[in-house]
């Protein structure tokens, strides 16, 4: 004790200097996040130019995507992407919401605990592994066994036509609908815990059931944090694209039918890159990715948003 | 108990009771519905990967097209290599950006920086692909294992900053406090203290993030591009588990197929032996950022 008081220093220049070298250092670390972001977005501006110049806003209408004379138009991977999407998000959210609803409300601590663990194992299976299995397993399923049964009864809506293939829009969007599945499950589960066990508490002693409890406590109280998660889902499902890839058939065509081959955004920049014939090629699908950019930022942003506001509620009221 | 309640009460209640029970039973429903693709994947894995899966697969190279055998012993090493090097760039930025999102919380610079990195989370992966071709593969004049290694770090680093900060946070104020009263300068206060304190949780952060990027196909695809022989340079392609498994499975070759399964199913086992082994360490207590 008394040679360490002895022995202690005032705070020296050195210690200073360290501090202000420390305090750079991981600033500049930190600024650097904020540059490759910049960076990223305006390389692609950049190097979209050449496409923004010659097509203009025609680009998202036009849907003639025609490497040979050189002239692109992206509607058909927008529309791709939409519907691919959509039809995740049909498959995905009333599963995710049961999930949600399971997890929280109506398991016990110990297998929610063990199901939660699983449904994230899910999301940690790698993206050409879920495209590999839809390839070979889940697409010639569907063709065998969801299609004609879909093609007969439903055979009237234009969805539902043409000849079964297993490489389809239908098939990408059950693999996407799988893929997605765990983010919005996973987040629904945090919106629910956040719903304050009062609430609750209250409609249970009003005398209901636990559905009802689920229906009058739950649900209203966690509404934004679940659109947020189906937004934090939708953004997930523009933005993937090997296992999309891998099973839509990419051709640059718009169909209603579900089960013809599509494309989307993702899917024709990961097939036709590497091969791009001209430096316009190259521009147009730069743009293309350009899109995906700008949606996935200002979905993430509105989704994180949400959620945000949903499970933060808590410290504010009584729990 | 509703002894004294009308008839027509009871048969409400009675309806209510069966129509909770039956909203209950479909949330159980929804739960297995939602694992049953994990089984058959996982099934369906180990079935066709297991039987393609033998030493040479480990030790061999790729066999020319047409011939049968060979393996993806140079894949194998690539994904590692890949993912070595993108630690190596994105480990110390995420972890030193997390840092400073600690030490600066309440901050405007910290709150966009903290902002930008949530944003990056929710930039698909193949536009940091098209960013690494565009940075490095043109100016350098073709596909390397340097702008492949770029792009993982590039989706690593946001991945790992919310982590490592999210770690740190949990470390007692107290902790600091007590530091800085000893009179321990400031910078080691946090690397001593405070990032000692929280290094099992930012390990697994870690641990977490390169298992998220070994299994990315997309941003590699335009940047480390693929390679069916041992890549000797940073400037030249390699090639990835990931990359590989994908060519083989989208060929017509039915050789080729079983291989993508089999890589498929080392893939995998990878990914989840570092989810798994994370967990198992930290009884799930730690999840890397969304």
């Amino acid at each position: 004790m008394q040679r360490s008081v002895t022995k202690a220093r005032p705070r020296d220049g050195f210690a200073a200097a360290a501090d202000t070298v420390f305090a750079l250092g991981t600033g500049l670390l930190a600024l650097s996040i904020l540059a490759i972001l910049f960076a990223v977005t305006l390389m692609l501006v950049v190097q979209a130019l050449p496409s923004m110049r010659q097509f203009g806003f025609h680009f998202f209408v036009s849907s003639e995507w025609d490497p040979g004379n050189d002239q692109y138009g992206a509607l058909p991977f927008i529309y791709g992407t939409a519907v691919s999407s959509a039809l995740a998000l049909l498959i995905a959210v009333p599963l995710s919401l049961g999930v949600g609803l399971c997890l929280t409300e109506m398991a016990p601590e110990w297998i929610s605990r063990r199901l939660g663990f699983l449904v994230e194992l899910l999301a940690a299976i790698p993206s050409v592994v879920y495209g590999l299995w839809a390839i070979f397993v889940l697409g010639p399923w569907l063709r065998d066994h969801v299609e004609p049964g879909l093609g007969d009864y439903l055979g009237f809506l234009p969805f539902f036509q043409g000849p079964r293939v297993a490489v389809s829009m239908l098939n990408a969007g059950v693999v996407l609908a799988i893929m997605v599945l765990p983010y919005i499950a996973a987040v629904c589960t945090d919106v629910f815990r956040a719903v304050p066990q009062t609430n609750r508490e209250a409609a249970l002693a009003l005398g209901a059931t636990k559905w009802e409890m689920v229906r009058l406590a739950v649900l209203p109280y966690g509404t934004s944090g679940v659109i947020g998660a189906i937004i934090l889902g939708l953004g997930r499902a523009l933005g993937e694209t090997i296992a999309v890839a891998m099973v839509i058939g990419n051709r640059p065509e718009i169909s209603a039918s579900l089960f013809r081959p599509s494309s989307t955004l993702a899917s024709v920049i990961a097939n036709e890159f590497v091969e791009a014939t001209s430096d316009l090629n190259v521009a147009a699908l730069i743009e293309l990715g350009l899109v995906l950019l700008l949606l996935g930022v200002v979905l993430n942003v509105l989704a994180r948003l949400l959620v945000y506001g949903a499970t933060q509620r808590r410290f504010g009221s009584a729990s | 108990m509703t002894g004294g309640l009308s008839p027509a009460y009871r048969r409400r209640h009675k309806y209510r009771k069966l129509k909770s029970n039956c909203m209950v039973g479909l949330t159980v429903l929804a739960t297995v519905i939602a694992l049953v693709p994990l089984f058959l994947v996982l099934g369906y894995l180990v079935s066709k990967g297991a039987s393609s899966l033998n030493w040479d697969f480990f030790t061999k190279m790729p066999a020319p097209v047409g011939q049968s055998g060979g393996g993806m012993a140079n894949a194998i090493v690539g994904t590692f290599e890949l993912v070595g090097l993108a630690g190596l760039m994105g480990i110390p930025i995420g972890v030193g950006a997390g840092i400073y999102l600690v030490e600066n919380r309440g901050r405007w610079l910290a709150q966009l920086v903290r902002f930008a990195a949530d944003v990056m989370m929710g930039v698909p992966s193949i536009v940091i692909g098209i960013f690494g071709y565009a940075v490095l593969v043109r100016p350098l004049g073709g596909f390397s294992t340097l702008a492949g290694a770029v792009a993982l770090a590039i989706i690593m680093i946001p991945l790992v900053t919310r982590t490592a900060e999210e770690m740190i946070l949990l470390v007692p104020h107290e902790l600091r406090e007590a530091a800085l009263a000893l009179g321990v300068p400031r910078w080691r206060t946090t690397v001593s203290v405070i990032v000692r304190a929280a290094a099992s949780g930012i390990a697994t952060g870690v641990i977490l993030a390169i298992a998220r990027v070994a299994g990315e196909t997309a941003p590699l695809l335009f940047t480390a591009f693929g390679n069916r022989f041992w890549s000797t340079s940073l400037t030249q392609p390699i090639s990835s588990l990931t990359v590989q498994v994908y060519t083989y499975a989208i060929s017509p070759f039915a050789d080729w197929q079983r291989q993508a399964w089999a890589g498929a199913l080392v893939l995998t086992a990878i990914v989840l032996a570092l989810e798994l082994g994370v967990r198992w360490v930290t009884r799930g207590n730690v999840r890397v950022a969304r």
